[in-house]
């Protein structure tokens, strides 16, 4: 089974700083980490490689130093990985990130199944892995928080809905995107590293792809556009209890009751 | 975007051009060649098909907006009723529609729903679009795509607000990509200008900050909101209302997706639900300790609800975590214990009417959006309102 996995770069505090003209994240500086939720999606591919065999390829985009989390993917056993890195690049929003990852994928070769992680941290809105199986023309199931089992055309996952569990049986080639959880990640191996050292990461640019318009890209090809940013709300009538504990309880004991929380079971 | 333009005087066999479409997005229409919206611009046809198909970039200021018209609503059904995130939406869109004097939509979907269209009128549809079919029957993607296209393509909606439940933030991108427009995930204000650009609000980069987004040149423009983010308005009968049924062909909803198990997961009483709500944080210096705090929910009839840190810990169910990566919550009050109020948090709850936060330090962000900030120590605070509660209880 050959396997794609979607993998990002991601802050590794939410202390992060944001270019006040642009409204983009400035990424220069501060600590890095592979998004936790990746991890999930990785180690569903190497499950599936163990029980089927096939080659697991990672896929990532951002600037050059996003490498790490390619390395690191090599570390837990990705066998190929891939960097979209270009200036053009920058500045993407849902639309333009998902149409850059599926000019990236097609770059890379034909796939049986590409995966997902649930969200990211940082962007926080778990869209991207639909707009993508759009772009690539394939169908797409999220939530899954299960895998049964793989034949030569199909997966079949079971999705966790609100108030279903779907066990569904996918066409291949599909997308997933699979829920934290659904396997507990390996660690990256020493071994892995040593052996992986030399591997390359293959970087693709702008005139690797296809449709090298760079329109199409970055800031040029989102549609959306921040047009400000500004602080969270602070709220309005606002009271501080600092006295003594005891003092604060009985004061929030007569604050519940006046206000008719207490009275329901009463 | 680019588009592909047809020089239909090329096209000496346009029957055979079919084929080359792998998406099937060009058809003949009264004899001449069309490209749809399922167009994935793979291209194919420019390489293989003799200059008949062109690419021409798109360098305009955008599309001409007053094409489209009146926010829609993608109406979410589960179990044979409907998700009140969709009244919620409804009342926002009402709201919209008349700061621009345009119409409000509902799009229903799935199997046997017919009957839920009546109520979505009395929620603020003008016109609620029906697509009751056999294969919607459980949310797979292809086919609810497939209907959602064939409404956004006949009514042109210039904006389009879904749920930000598993199966809307499924749905939403889809949709966006698939006419290459912009989505604001998460939405938690939302205004429309005369030029119907949507102002879209939403927290980004974990929250430390607050963006206004704009889809200045494109439509529809599509944006997710959680349940729970607005409020659901009155019910009011909407006799000017119509309920358009149409249907799309069974071959336009295939699948690669086959169900086949449903299982109805057992129903836990949730904690969006619960008007009273105590959240528990890194605070808690043990797991045992929480009995504290679910003592105190049950004394007020609320629903113990906790920080993402207590969820990875293992010390609480997913299903009460709070913040963007778990629920949203509007209650009526609040209590949080131990809580330092990270972003992402307070994104998930800064909607309750009344906020009270407990915790030791005096620097804790909790403090900045709580109503009553209480510094001081949970563990002597909170048993002591226990007691007093009971005491209390006793007397009467």
């Amino acid at each position: 089974m050959r396997i794609t996995v979607c993998i990002k770069q991601v802050p590794g505090t939410s202390q992060v700083e944001i270019d006040p003209e642009t409204g983009v994240l400035k990424r220069d500086g501060v600590e890095s980490k592979m998004n936790p939720f990746d991890l999930y999606a990785l180690e569903t591919a190497l499950r599936l490689k163990q029980q089927y065999g096939g080659e697991i390829t990672v896929i990532s985009m951002g600037p050059p130093q996003a490498q790490a989390v390619i390395r690191e993917a090599y570390m837990m056993g990705a066998d190929r990985g891939f960097l979209l890195s270009d200036r053009q690049f920058g500045g993407a929003d849902v639309l333009a990130t998902s149409y850059t990852l599926s000019q990236g994928i097609r770059a890379t070769g034909p796939f049986d199944l590409l995966i997902c992680g649930k969200q990211t941290t940082d962007g926080d809105t778990a869209q991207v892995g639909a707009e993508l199986a759009e772009f690539l023309g394939i169908p797409h199931v999220t939530n899954v928080c299960q895998i049964h089992g793989a034949d030569a055309t199909s997966l079949t996952v079971t999705q966790d809905m609100p108030l279903h569990r779907l066990t569904a049986r996918i066409a291949l080639p599909c997308l997933i995107t699979v829920e934290k959880g659904i396997f507990e990640p390996r660690l990256p191996s020493y071994k892995l590293m040593t052996a992986t050292a030399d591997r390359p990461v293959s970087i693709i640019t702008l005139a690797d792809l296809a449709d090298n318009n760079p329109l199409h890209y970055g800031l040029n090809g989102s549609p959306t556009q921040v047009k400000r940013i500004f602080p969270p709300d602070k709220s309005d009538s606002q009271e501080r209890w600092d006295g003594p504990e005891a003092e604060s309880a009985d004061r929030l004991f007569h604050f519940l009751d006046d206000h008719k929380f207490l009275q329901k079971l009463g | 975007m680019p588009s592909i333009i047809i020089h239909q005087e090329k096209a000496t066999d346009p029957q055979a051009l079919l084929s080359l479409c792998p998406f099937g997005a060009i058809e003949l229409v009264g004899g001449k060649l069309a490209i749809t919206s399922g167009c994935r611009m793979c291209r194919n046809c420019l390489k293989r098909g003799n200059g008949v198909f062109e690419l021409v970039e798109d360098q305009s200021a955008g599309v001409d907006k007053s094409a489209w018209r009146g926010l829609a609503v993608i109406a979410e059904v589960e179990e044979g009723t409907i998700h009140p995130v969709t009244f919620e939406l409804l009342g926002k869109a009402k709201e919209l529609a008349a700061k621009i004097s345009q119409p409000v939509y509902a799009l229903l979907l799935g199997t046997g729903v017919k009957k839920l269209a009546p109520v979505l009128t009395e929620y603020g549809a003008d016109e609620v679009h029906v697509y009751d079919q056999e294969e919607l029957r459980y949310f797979r993607i292809e086919p609810y795509t497939a209907a959602a296209e064939d409404f956004i393509s006949k009514v042109k909606p210039t904006a389009i607000l879904v749920g930000g439940t598993p199966a809307g933030r499924s749905l939403a991108p889809r949709l966006a990509a698939r006419f290459r427009t912009g989505l604001t995930a998460d939405c938690t204000k939302l205004d429309i200008s005369k030029t119907t650009d949507l102002d879209q609000i939403r927290p980004a980069y974990g929250g430390n900050i607050m963006a206004h987004i704009n889809t200045p040149r494109h439509r529809p423009q599509f944006a997710t909101v959680r349940y729970k983010i607005f409020s659901i308005p009155p019910k009011c009968p909407n006799p000017a209302a119509r309920i358009v049924n149409a249907t799309i062909p069974p071959e336009k909803l295939a699948s690669g997706l086959e169900i086949l198990q449903a299982e109805v997961k057992e129903r836990v009483r949730g904690i969006e639900d619960a008007e009273v709500i105590v959240a528990a944080g890194r605070g808690f210096r043990k797991p045992e300790d929480l009995a504290l705090l679910q003592e105190l929910a049950d004394l007020l009839d609320g629903r113990l609800a906790s920080t993402r840190a207590l969820v990875e810990a293992g010390w609480t169910d997913a299903r009460q975590q709070i913040g963007l990566s778990g629920r949203t919550v509007k209650p009526k009050l609040i209590i949080t214990c131990g809580v330092s109020g990270a972003i992402q948090f307070v994104a998930g709850m800064n909607g309750a009417e009344k906020i009270i936060a407990i915790n030791t330090d005096p620097e804790a962000p909790i403090f900045n959006i709580a109503h009553i900030g209480i510094i001081g120590d949970l563990y002597k605070i909170v048993p002591e309102l226990i007691a007093s509660i009971k005491q209390s209880r006793k007397e009467d």
